[in-house]
């Protein structure tokens, strides 16, 4: 057996057997939409990129993706420091309670915050008696997008509060400054790589989220269709260059994002 | 860090008040949803809920999403393992070449599951020449079994390759080398020397992929065509239950989701203190 593993044909069948599924799964299908979006032509692409509500999707999901990046990193700081910094009652169970937004299936989120919010809810009546809308509005996709993106800060930061020294922090204390004045000029600098690959995480991760989203979101064009439903939409429809137009216009810039976090990291690890 | 007496005062307010507000976070957005699922699952008793998961179509859902996570788990695993061994320690690719592979192994993290689905449909759907080839021969693709797995299979690419990679950075190459010295071939240094050292790694990767192809929604809608007893999948019923507003057949079926992923999650942290024991 081992006499035949080792002739040179089998090693190099092996090689090239996993570079050709590497590059058949995952190279050839994003070169594949980058020409589909441009098989019609620049005018073709420019029409499907140009039709409002196309564009208002892409904004709208630009918009509330940064919502929900920005809550993330006040709630995400928020928890990394008080599970890592405070011992009390619970703090082993919540902190493996965090990953369970990535476990659970993401339709099956949405229809979590479908039923805590929705219409027949006692939230939902409470909001619709204040004259708020939650659910099939705005704030429904926000929540939906801060559950599905809960623990990426949260997970970017401990270890870097691991990693801190606590005899800076003192130093700084027995000089005489305040605690915000600690926070700020000490603990802040060394976690900040964390919020910010953790943040851009969440916010590609929002960028592309459709699960959660597509059950709560009502997905009304031109007010509560964000662009990954869009392209759904455009799919069911049966044009699949107009959905390729837009996917081109949303990977480039989570490749962009994608780009930046290994950029921070490179550099990180540089230092 | 207890508050005692003599502590600060004002330390010990902040304290109790992050505590607090970190509670009110965990419960809102996490423990209450969770529980509604279970109490809506009971909306109509016990008799509801096990017909919400014996209908016919919940029973070929569940199977079909069985199924797709055996055959991505595994596909995934194997070639996973491999590439994260070629990427650390092939010596036969230049570094420019491995860098360049390393840096899109990444990329489905950043695919949006539906584009990840129209790719596949751009690349094999019928009106392709690959897709009609394919079809002529008479093996269907997109709207069929192989096309779901080839979706999800996408979307999970990353997950083992991202557990397994670091693990063999950091236990080097000093036993492998020791063993292909004492005259070890190629099969028995891997599964003497190697395996015992990434197994974590690897079980890591194989719970991942396990939940992420279990909740695979957006991807693999866009290419089943979600027809209902033949390419449906657990997730896809749930979007379809609750889009017809029959959301407490949508709740049974995502309790029996939502009990496999937390079961997972406590399975992962086991290993974790396990290996944290060793």
């Amino acid at each position: 057996m081992n006499g035949i593993l080792r002739h040179k044909g089998w090693s190099w069948g092996f090689r090239s057997t996993v570079m050709l599924y590497f590059i058949v799964l995952i190279a050839l299908p994003i070169i594949g939409v980058y020409t589909k979006s441009f098989s019609l032509g620049w005018s073709a692409f420019a029409d499907s990129v140009s039709d409002p509500l196309a564009w208002k999707s892409i904004l709208l999901t630009l918009k509330l993706s940064l919502i929900a990046t920005a809550i993330n990193i006040l709630i995400g700081t928020m928890i990394a420091w008080v599970l890592n910094r405070y011992k009390f009652i619970g703090r082993t169970f919540l902190n493996s309670l965090v990953d369970l937004p990535f476990a659970l299936p993401t339709a099956v989120g949405g229809l979590m915050i479908l039923l805590l919010l929705g219409p027949n809810s006692w939230v939902g009546n409470i909001a619709a008696q204040l004259g708020l809308q939650i659910v099939f509005h705005e704030p429904a996709i926000v929540i939906a997008m801060v559950f599905v993106t809960f623990p990426f800060v949260i997970r970017a930061i401990q270890p870097l509060l691991e990693e801190l020294d606590k005899s800076e922090e003192e130093a700084a204390y027995l000089l005489g400054a305040s605690k915000f004045h600690v926070f700020r000029r000490v603990i802040l600098p060394s976690i900040l790589p964390g919020v910010l690959s953790g943040a851009m995480l969440a916010f590609s991760r929002a960028l592309a989220e459709f699960g959660a989203v597509v059950l709560v979101a009502g997905n009304i064009p031109g007010k509560t269709l964000i662009a990954s439903v869009y392209i759904f939409g455009e799919v069911e429809s049966d044009n699949p260059q107009g959905a390729a137009a837009v996917s081109i216009l949303l990977l480039s810039l989570s490749f962009l994002i994608l780009w930046l976090v290994n950029w921070v990291q490179m550099r990180r690890h540089a230092k | 860090m207890a508050c005692e007496l003599g502590a600060d005062e004002e330390a010990c307010e902040v304290r109790r008040i992050l505590i607090a507000l970190t509670y009110l976070v965990f419960i809102v957005l996490l423990i209450i949803p969770l529980f509604k699922i279970g109490t809506g699952a009971w909306q109509e008793g016990l008799d509801g809920l096990i017909h919400a998961i014996t209908r016919p179509e919940a029973v070929h859902a569940l199977i079909m999403t069985a199924w797709i996570v055996v055959v991505v788990t595994v596909l995934n695993t194997i070639f996973g393992v491999m590439l994260a061994m070629y990427l650390v320690r092939g010596t036969w690719m230049g570094s420019r070449l491995k860098q360049f592979l390393n840096s899109i192994v990444d990329l489905p993290f950043a695919v949006s599951p539906v584009i990840g689905g129209l790719m596949i449909v751009l690349i094999l759907g019928p009106s392709t020449t690959i897709g009609a080839f394919f079809e002529s021969i008479g093996f269907k693709i997109v709207y069929a079994f192989p096309g779901m797995v080839l979706a999800t299979l996408f979307v999970t690419f990353p997950l083992m390759v991202r557990e397994v990679m670091p693990v063999l950075q950091e236990v080097g190459t000093q036993q492998e080398e020791a063993a292909s010295t004492l005259g070890a071939y190629g099969w028995t240094t891997f599964w003497k020397v190697t395996w015992p050292l990434i197994r974590f790694g690897v079980i890591y990767g194989v719970v991942l992929t396990i939940a992420r192809s279990l909740g695979e929604f957006g991807a693999v809608l866009v290419v089943s065509g979600n027809v209902m007893n033949k390419t449906q999948t657990a997730t896809t019923l749930v979007y379809q239950d609750v889009e017809n507003f029959n959301v407490v057949s949508a709740n049974g079926v995502a309790l029996v989701l939502a009990v496999f992923s937390v079961l997972l999650l406590l399975f992962m942290e086991w290993a974790k203190r396990r290996r944290g024991v060793h």
